[in-house]
């Protein structure tokens, strides 16, 4: 069946702001979805409150709102463009519940609008647990035995039957408070009479515990036709117990026999078949370690984070074939990308492993809960590919950016024996490294496997690890290998690399070698972390497609499977490689490049530009030199001074008494953070002496090697400017204003723009200072500074030479494609000759504002007082006729409620673009 | 990863084409000679190793990670590993899981079996996808212009009588419903287990057997296994004279693999070999009447030429199937093992074909 000819118009709702549990696969399987939707020539209708993505960017869709994503919004949305039909499976959760409300209330029907991809039923029975339960009974599937209970013996003969140990959830509970697992009666009558009186309603759920069980994952693709595929099968590490957002998994599965794969992967497709679904699926399935017997965890109908990570682990783009299937086509009909040859109707057959581990908020939440349990609280991933599992788990874990380079932590060798193996008990963030410390002193694998039930093979692949790290023998150069979905069988066309240490052939070699371009490799920005989001990776696509236009041949370095730069053919080429050093060398010392781009790929690109610099790897863009200038504290307030700017005084200090004598000296409040840091990391406001000396206990804890800031803190308006500079010329695209005062992570505050409170005076000021600094600093590409206004004066809290969080916020609403320009420059291009004058671009008539989104409910124990620490996973963008208007959408997108519902209007960013631009050349054509 | 810390001893491969790979020995330390085909499938190494449509032939996994789950017997097709020769990028020393005896290791040596690690598999699998199958030495010191010789004249000859039983066996109860005459070219243990579960006895006779002699057992249906080696070799033109007076009975047949090449060449049809073959468990092939794709198990380096296909290969649109009425033939592996059991429904088809034949 091919294009249903009557899909003429359709609504793509995003997710919105990425919160944990949902990041940035939502903007890459979006983004796939129009693209597939606008190459059958559909008109795409787009709406998501989250400016930070490539999906509401102008060449993606036709009509983009940034509103938010209310069941009211989206209404009047469908009212006033009248799409025929609406895609619900590309929006996470969000997107799919909004799709579903919309289907119940009949508003679907009375519009005449057409649910594509998963219906209302399937819908249903996936995520409704009686009804999901009854339909896995009536198709034989076996679920987790439970029993809702409202006395003791109800409980106790339900674990009579189906044998102990079992777990008890008391209904209503937060947190699951008063419940907890009975190995015998005994525990069982103990724990329910417990949770009998800790549930506010004298409920409880007795449930069969399957914890310990292997958690396996299959990814399905189903069509219309009932054609059927598993893309891509995926194995926790850890067992049945750990989400599996928060858990390290290999794909494809390797301790399963294939009669126990065959009886899974039977399995999830007698269920997606059962549910109807049409398009991507996910199946969760726990099995049993030492027998056949399983149960289903859980579906999800739609496309998913691990949908995204197996699209990246075996080349299978399923967001895309997914939207293929809504509109029509079956998996005969669809070609694999990879190939060009083949079709989608096939199952990829990898020949290397891909891992993943999670990023994990703990480094900046050092006051959160880190056990790790059925509740998510990774903010992003990476994921590596190679042809073992402990190559794939180290380049994982080196990849992580948390500070290690291998699986020892060094803090763990303080501890005892007995106390690592108590540690064992629980899962952490760090149990990897426990294990690993634990494997380093000699405990045997059946020894870890009885504490953890993490499977043997995993556990010796922990110890081949270990082995090898004792035997440094001489490493051989990396060969890099394609991912090509059949193992070799067929040609592929794509150039997905990664890196093996055992190889003869170099698959890039031949790409490199006919490449008749100049070359120029783009860093990317690693994993979704608080203070480095989803912005960075916007940003970097955004300059890999300007120097693609430009002529280049552009290759990416990234190791984040969730984003759009990871797209096979985002880039020329693309290494999914970790952002280290080493790693990095190895991928430019075939490559050859022109140089390397490091400005938009956050700290993560940034804090290599050193490391490149001193192997004689060119920088594009602003200097090496220059980026030094503003990470080190000293050059950076020689500099200030010598232009005659001023900054909050401060002073760098080793030890408790210098910190106290500083505090003094400056008057508190003060704020006070280690050098050398990114987003804020431990950094704290002091209002007294007292909170200086608890601040240093803690932080010479561990060994400094550079000195504690201490910096006066103003309490005044912040400012904060995104500019861009070719060396003599300096645009700014924009002033913002952030309501929170000072002292308030910028990531954290509430930005508007235009700034209401920036008189033109001010406005000239501003420029004046920003203009000094870009020309001492010789800027190529993007700078981002923050100001703040204290008694009149103007402060330089910050200086960040490169792409920031805000340039996408600031590029949708200006309609100036900072990214771009940037790029641009950084490769010799002048601003004057891309037709934009120096100085502050006009403003809108619009007001614009970027709203921070928190995740706090998934981090229990973390303060939720802002400071200079930032705490928010992402933002929404709020534009209205005005600063109201604006503030009310942007904390009804965040959502926050509102008493009084406010008549707002509905705003086409393309239009606002295209009068913004047409406002700018008007005002050139004047002068 | 090294294959092994403490007993590495280098192996040598080279190749028709002169290409040359160091790697490690395993299984069995010894030289040998054979035609290298790479088979995809990521699980089911111990269906492949087992399986008799391999004899002759050194066995190359795509997969690197080989051995992870050990060695399980009851997964075992035949009793025999039939490859000459293994090639697995890391077998792994350590397996884990709660059916395995022993490692895949012990397994060959306990075969004598060669089995050669650590090479580029990737790379020698391009080779073959670009040149096609071709053969293969492995020694254990440096391969010289006398090993290229050798390796350019190996062929496989009566690849059949080499692995069909010598004598007839019975599986299933003996009352049960239908009787199923199994020509056994090789057969994987899977098929008649299939049969058996459908309530069939299967009566197991050697590719000799002569029609006559077949029909003395009074089968409901006859089943044509897979098997080894070319279907057009000399050695099988009694077999395929056999399979035609079989036809002419009546009775519904169905082949599968090998089964099916015979029963076509039976039905006049004509085989050639494939570049590099079919090999692995993601297989798509299209039922032409339906539209339907399925995924499928397969293990072969010809294929039948054939415009009435009743199945297709999605992938390169070869014949993978075939329907006379009565009697019906696939290419690919309906019974699985290793591999989806997505068609396992062909057997439920041809029970239904014996009945009808039965009731009238």
């Amino acid at each position: 069946m091919p294009l249903d000819k009557s899909i003429k118009k359709v609504l793509v709702i995003g997710s919105g702001p990425i919160v944990i549990g949902q990041a940035a696969e939502f903007d890459y399987a979006g983004t796939q979805a129009c693209r597939v939707l606008r190459e059958d020539g559909i008109e795409i209708v787009l709406v998501n409150s989250n400016p930070a993505t490539i999906m509401t960017d102008r060449n993606i869709a036709d009509i983009i709102y940034i509103e938010p994503l209310t069941l009211p919004t989206i209404k009047r949305i469908i009212r006033k463009e009248r799409p025929d039909s609406i895609l619900s499976g590309l929006g996470g959760q969000t997107g799919l519940t909004l799709c579903m409300q919309l289907a119940r209330d009949g508003f679907l029907d009375k519009m005449g609008v057409r649910l594509l991809g998963s219906t209302p039923e399937t819908i249903d029975k996936a995520e409704d647990r009686l009804l999901f339960k009854e339909t896995m009974q009536e198709i034989d599937q076996p679920v987790i035995p439970s029993v809702i209970a409202t006395e003791v013996e109800a409980a106790v003969e339900f674990a009579d039957d189906i044998g102990y140990p079992v777990i008890v959830r008391p209904a209503f509970t937060l947190g699951g408070s008063g419940g907890g697992i009975a190995n015998d009666e005994a525990q069982l009558r103990e724990i329910a009479v417990q949770g009998l009186a800790a549930s506010p309603i004298g409920q409880i759920l007795t449930e069969k515990s399957i914890a310990g069980w292997k958690e396996i994952e299959f990814e399905v693709m189903r069509d219309r036709a009932d054609n059927a595929v598993v893309v891509c099968s995926m194995e926790n590490f850890d067992p049945v117990g750990v989400h599996t957002g928060d858990s390290i998994v290999i794909a494809p599965t390797v301790t399963l026999a294939d009669k126990e794969y065959q009886m899974l992967r039977t399995a999830s497709l007698d269920i997606v078949r059962a549910l109807g679904v049409e398009g991507g699926c996910n199946c969760q399935l726990a099995l049993h370690p030492d027998s056949f017997e399983y149960a289903v965890i859980e579906v999800n109908p739609r496309v998913s984070r691990s949908s995204a990570l197996a699209s990246k682990a075996t080349g299978y783009p399923i967001a895309k074939v997914a939207t293929k299937i809504a509109i029509g086509y079956t998996l005969d009909e669809i070609t694999n990308a990879v190939t060009g040859t083949t079709f989608a109707a096939f199952e990829p057959a990898l020949d290397y492993v891909a891992v993943k581990f999670p990023k994990w908020p703990f480094d900046k939440f050092v006051y959160a809960h880190k056990v790790l349990g059925t509740q998510m609280k990774a903010t992003g991933e990476v994921m590596a590919i190679s042809d073992t599992f402990e190559e794939a788990l180290l380049k994982a874990v080196r990849g992580a950016e948390i500070g290690l380079d291998s699986l020892m932590l060094p803090r763990l060798a303080v501890y005892s024996d007995d106390e690592i193996r108590t540690m064992l008990d629980t899962v952490t963030d760090e149990r990897l490294f426990v294990l690993y410390e634990a494997i380093t002193r000699g405990m045997s694998v059946d020894e870890l496997f009885e504490i953890t039930r993490i499977d043997r093979w995993f556990l010796h692949g922990l110890v081949n690890i270990a082995e090898r790290a004792a035997d440094p023998a001489s490493r051989k150069p990396l060969v890099y290998k394609m991912v090509d979905t059949c193992g070799g069988e067929f040609e592929a066309q794509t150039p997905y690399f990664y890196s093996i240490e055992n190889g003869t052939e170099n698959e890039a070699l031949p790409f490199i070698e006919k490449s008749e371009k100049e070359r120029i490799v783009v860093l990317g920005s690693g994993p979704i972390r608080i203070g480095q989001g989803i912005e960075f990776d916007y940003a970097c696509v955004h300059c890999v497609w300007a120097l693609r236009s430009l002529g280049y041949e552009v290759i990416v370095i990234n190791n984040n499977p969730e984003t759009v730069s990871t797209d096979f053919d985002t880039a020329d080429r693309l290494y999914f490689e970790p952002l280290c050093i080493d790693d990095v060398m190895s991928v430019i010392d075939i490559e050859k490049p022109l140089g390397v781009i490091v400005a938009f790929g956050g700290g993560t690109a940034i804090k290599l530009t050193q490391h490149l610099h001193a192997r004689g790897v060119p920088i594009i863009g602003t200097s090496a030199e220059s980026i030094d200038i503003c990470e080190d504290r000293t050059r950076f307030d020689e500099l200030l001074e010598q232009l005659g700017i001023k900054r909050p005084k401060g002073y760098g200090v080793q030890t408790e008494a210098e910190a106290l004598k500083a505090g003094e000296k400056l008057g508190y409040p003060v704020i006070m953070r280690p050098s050398y840091v990114l987003g804020g990391q431990n950094m704290i406001i002091a209002f007294s002496p007292e909170d200086i000396v608890e601040y240093m206990e803690i932080i010479l804890r561990s060994r400094q090697d550079n000195p504690v800031l201490i910096d006066r803190y103003l309490r005044g308006l912040e400012i904060e400017i995104d500019a861009i500079c070719d060396g003599e010329d300096t645009l700014v695209p924009g002033i913002m204003e952030h309501v929170e005062e000072a002292g308030v992570h910028s990531g954290d505050s509430t930005a508007i723009y235009p700034a209401p409170h920036i008189d033109e005076t001010l406005a000239a000021q501003l420029f004046e200072i920003t203009e000094k600094i870009c020309r001492a600093l010789n800027v190529r590409g993007l700078v981002n500074i923050q100001y703040v206004l204290y008694e009149n004066d103007i402060y330089v809290i910050e200086v960040n030479p490169r792409a920031s969080r805000t340039v996408p916020y600031l590029s949708k609403v200006t309609g100036i494609p900072m990214c771009e320009l940037a790029t641009q420059i950084s490769v010799g291009a002048k601003l004057r000759e891309l037709g934009y004058d120096s100085g502050i671009a006009p403003t809108p008539a619009h007001v614009a504002v970027k709203v921070p989104v928190f995740s706090f409910q998934k981090l229990p124990g973390l303060d939720t007082c802002l400071g200079p620490e930032m705490k928010s996973t992402g933002e929404v963008l709020g534009i209205g006729a005005t600063l109201e208007e604006a503030l009310y959408k942007g904390r009804t997108a965040a959502g926050h409620t509102h008493d009084e519902e406010l008549e707002t209007e509905l705003i086409d960013v393309n239009c606002l673009q295209d009068k913004l631009v047409a406002a700018r050349l008007d005002r050139k054509g004047a002068t | 990863m090294t294959v092994s810390a403490t007993t590495t001893k280098p192996a040598y491969l080279i190749l028709e084409n002169g290409t040359t790979f160091q790697g490690e020995f395993f299984g069995m330390h010894a030289e040998v000679t054979g035609e290298i085909v790479f088979t995809t499938g990521m699980t089911g190494y111990l269906e492949t190793l087992t399986d008799q449509s391999y004899y002759g032939q050194i066995v190359l996994q795509t997969f690197p990670l080989i051995g992870n789950y050990g060695v399980i017997p009851p997964d075992f097709e035949s009793s025999h590993v039939a490859p000459r020769a293994y090639i697995a990028k890391y077998p792994c020393r350590t397996p884990s899981n709660f059916r395995s005896v022993e490692s895949l290791d012990t397994l060959l040596k306990k075969h004598n079996v060669v089995g050669l690690a650590g090479i580029d598999t990737r790379a020698l699998a391009k080779i073959i996808r670009v040149e096609g199958a071709m053969n293969g030495k492995i020694t254990s010191s440096p391969p010289t212009s006398a090993d290229r010789d050798e390796v350019k004249a190996y062929t496989v000859r009566n690849a059949v009588a080499a692995v069909s039983p010598r004598s007839v066996t019975r599986t299933g109860r003996e009352d049960s419903p239908r009787r199923v005459a199994l020509m056994d070219f090789g057969a994987k243990g899977n098929i008649a287990s299939m049969l058996v579960e459908r309530g069939c006895e299967v009566w197991s006779f050697p590719h000799s057997t002569t029609a006559q002699e077949i029909m003395q057992a009074n089968p409901h249906g006859i089943m044509l296994s897979n098997g080894p080696g070319n279907p057009a070799d000399d050695a099988n033109r009694t077999i395929v004279e056999t399979i035609r007076a079989l036809v002419e009975s009546g009775i519904p047949i169905f082949g599968i693999c090998l089964g099916h090449q015979l029963l076509a060449l039976a039905h006049g049809y004509k085989t050639e070999k494939l570049k590099f073959g079919h090999r692995g468990a993601n297989q798509p092939v299209k039922n032409t009447a339906t539209g339907r794709v399925y995924i499928t198990s397969q293990n072969h380096g010809y294929h039948v030429i054939a415009d009435d296909s009743s199945f297709i290969n999605v992938n390169d649109g070869t014949c993978e199937g075939l329907d006379y009425g009565k009697s019906f033939s696939v290419q690919f592996h309906p019974e699985a093992c290793g591999g989806p059991l997505d068609t396992a429904f062909l057997f439920d088809s041809f029970i239904e074909r014996m009945d009808a034949h039965a009731a009238r």
